[in-house]
């Protein structure tokens, strides 16, 4: 016990200086003047309770990773046993997905507007999951992808008149290449430096959105991009020349709703489609060596696989997924300007993938939903969203680095003992 | 003759910014150069330090303190305590307990620590602009009957104390026993250990002087520029690792001579060309540099071993 207190008292003390020098006072602007406003007595208590909280835990700290240890040889979080039958898996997916299909046509009209945003999101998610989870490489630029992917439409459209449907081929081929041409000088070195250039290059791209004004709009951005067409049937009231409108060739009345559940059902087979390429690349070759790159660099290299190319492969898909989301979100919005595609956007959409589990789709779908919702309904939640993905960040590699729902393999281990 | 002026003018100013480029990169480099990896949330506690330094020079203002001086002492030593304590703290609950796991998760709690830092400023402090009145004003002016070349007396502060900083610094990794065992754990951390050097200690050690010497340049660079906000430790994070990949990651003179070209590079980018492009050119400036010599200019070849 005493061996303890110093320590605890210096965390004590740690915690008090680090809580008084930041949070105890405040730099604020009365005019020109910039004067420090100390804090009321309440603050100061919640510091010193915070910290006594430390110098009590500090004493009991090796009785408490004790009883962690043991329960947690106890019980394991584990995957409902009706999701582990093959069988019964398909028909929960097949529900899911008919139930997802029902909903715009049941919810009001901006709640389908966030679902689209959330399957944008999820979308996101799998593409970076690609790259982060599966191949192991540290993207923190791949809102650039995403932006590039938006632009593409936005200005295919704007300059030369481009359709959704034209332009977002084009824009999976666009943000592949930025992908792959980023990717092929960074990728023979060390992942520390992906993550820092893909940061940088995530900063390039807002900037340059931001200075070409003749080209771009800049900061104001480009606005009165169309939404996506059904077979040449346009969902706005009154179609362009040589185009039908679409609650004309129904012969039904004009409701912008129509509108917001395409695109909803857009998404929704977009997201569906990017789950099932990831699925069944996982399941291929490249896919096994993606994690196996992952895993163990040296013995993939001496079974003959070619370490850069299979990350530039990893990296550049995950590169078009990500434009490919671009696309759909500059469909939804109509609007798009550098302001949508800063780095908390990849901050966010790096959240969504470390919560759900590395290489886990299923994790990665739950944690964007949860991710995205979650400041819809607490609005008030919102100033801390950011604080607070951080957090998760630090606290899930620190206690749980395999996610909340980590990807299951067969396997077989060896009885010890 | 102006044109030629202009041009050291920009070179001045470059210098200036790119020493206290090199006194951030250190942290990067000298982190990296024991446990190997990107401590993404040094940025920060630059930024940290910066706040610090306004509210000990506003608090103390009030308080009808007007020596220049010891404003400056009292600034710079509070700021140091605090920013080593937060690195202290951030090495402990974010690095320490992931030191064992592969790099990847080591990366994301790093970035993750970086968001975090920033924004518990920002709900803390809020996000508008703090300014103080700069302590310094004045310096030389020379030069010609057109264009005349300012050389603030702040400008020749930064040099000499960022001068100052370096040296003792390489004294003290060169001749102190704490400074070999630093080097020691650099080149094989196992080892040392074995030798009976505490290496958790050592590790602390070197982010608590990476938090000081960025608490130097936070001191320095708040007292030039006059200004802060919640989000200058990012960009600053980003162009001082940049300073330390170009010197050479590892390599404390790779991260001066680093600071001190990129410092230059955008200063010149910004006289030249346009000073939105400042980021844009040294991001590019660090992919060029990856591509054609990964161990930067003074660094040597990572060799792998198996």
């Amino acid at each position: 016990m005493k061996g303890k207190l110093l320590p605890a008292f210096f965390a004590a003390g740690l915690t008090l200086l680090l809580g008084a020098s930041v949070l105890g006072v405040q730099l604020q602007s009365q005019g020109i003047e910039t004067v420090v406003v100390v804090h009321g007595p309440l603050t100061w208590l919640g510091l010193f309770a915070a910290a006594a909280v430390v110098f009590a835990y500090q004493l009991v700290k090796d009785r408490v990773q004790r009883v962690r240890q043991n329960a947690r040889q106890g019980s394991r979080f584990r995957l409902p046993a009706f999701l582990e039958n093959h069988a019964q898996r398909r028909l929960m997916i097949a529900l899911a997905i008919g139930a997802l299909l029902m909903f715009p046509f049941m919810a009001e009209r901006s709640a389908v507007d966030i679902a689209t945003l959330t399957l944008i999101y999820v979308m996101l998610g799998l593409g970076l999951n690609v790259v982060v989870g599966l191949a192991g490489l540290l993207d923190l630029g791949y809102v650039g992808f995403y932006a590039v992917g938006a632009y593409t439409y936005a200005l295919l459209n704007s300059y030369f008149g481009f359709s959704f449907w034209e332009a977002l081929p084009i824009a999976g081929g666009m943000t592949a290449l930025f992908g792959y041409l980023l990717g092929f000088p960074v990728l023979r070195l060390r992942g520390d430096y992906l993550a820092i250039v893909t940061l940088g290059f995530g900063e390039i791209i807002r900037i340059l959105l931001n200075n070409l004004t003749e080209i771009t709009g800049g900061p104001n951005g480009i606005a009165r991009i169309p939404e996506p067409s059904l077979f040449n049937l346009q969902f706005a009231r009154r179609a362009d020349e040589g185009y039908t409108s679409f609650h004309e060739f129904f012969g039904i009345a004009y409701d912008p709703t129509h509108k917001v559940i395409y695109l909803y059902i857009l998404a929704l087979l977009f997201a569906l489609a990017v789950a099932y390429i990831i699925y069944r690349l996982m399941r291929m070759p490249i896919g096994r060596a993606w994690e196996a790159l992952r895993e163990d660099d040296i013995a993939c290299r001496s079974l003959g696989l070619n370490p850069t190319g299979v990350k530039l492969s990893a990296f550049t898909i995950g590169a078009s997924f990500a434009g490919i989301a671009g696309s759909i979100f500059a469909a939804r919005q109509g609007f798009i300007s550098p302001l949508s595609f800063t780095f908390i956007e990849s901050a966010i959409v790096l959240a969504i993938v470390v919560l759900g589990g590395m290489g886990s789709q299923l994790g990665v779908v739950l944690a964007a939903v949860a991710m995205t919702l979650l400041p819809e309904i607490a609005r008030e939640f919102n100033e801390y969203r950011m604080l607070l993905f951080g957090l998760i960040m630090v606290l899930m590699m620190v206690w749980r680095p395999q996610g909340l729902l980590p990807l299951k393999r067969p396997q077989m281990e060896l009885k010890r003992g | 003759m102006e044109a030629s002026l202009y041009f050291l003018q920009q070179v001045i100013n470059g210098l200036t910014i790119g020493s206290t480029y090199a006194l951030i990169a250190i942290g990067y480099t000298m982190v990296y150069g024991i446990i190997g990896m990107i401590n993404f949330a040094h940025g920060e506690i630059y930024m940290i330090s910066t706040y610090v330094v306004f509210i000990v020079i506003a608090g103390l203002s009030m308080l009808g303190i007007d020596s220049t001086v010891f404003l400056m002492a009292a600034a710079l030593l509070v700021a140091v305590i605090v920013a080593s304590a937060h690195a202290f703290a951030v090495e402990r609950v974010a690095y320490r307990p992931v030191r064992g796991s592969k790099r990847l998760i080591a990366l994301i709690s790093a970035i993750g620590m970086s968001i975090f830092l920033q924004n518990y400023i920002l709900l803390a402090q809020g996000s508008r602009d703090k300014a103080i009145a700069s302590l310094i004003p004045g310096g030389w002016q020379f030069g010609g009957d057109g264009f005349a070349v300012n050389l603030s007396y702040m400008q020749v502060i930064i040099f000499a104390v960022t001068l100052l900083s370096m040296t003792v610094l390489a004294l003290f990794i060169s001749r102190s026993r704490l400074g070999r065992a630093c080097r020691a754990c650099s080149q094989d951390r196992g080892m040392a250990n074995l030798l009976g050097i505490n290496t958790d200690l050592i590790i602390s050690m070197t982010f608590v002087i990476g938090a000081a010497l960025a608490a130097v340049a936070g001191l320095l660079l708040g007292m030039y520029y006059g200004v802060v906000n919640p989000y200058i430790g990012f960009l600053a994070g980003l162009k001082a690792f940049t300073a330390a990949v170009l010197g050479g990651i590892g390599s404390i003179p790779g991260a001066v001579l680093g600071g001190l070209i990129l410092g230059v590079a955008e200063a010149l980018t910004g006289a030249y060309l346009s000073t939105e492009y400042n980021d844009v050119v040294s991001f590019g400036l660090l992919i060029l540099i990856l591509l054609f010599r990964p161990w930067g200019i003074l660094g040597k070849p990572e060799v792998e071993k198996i």
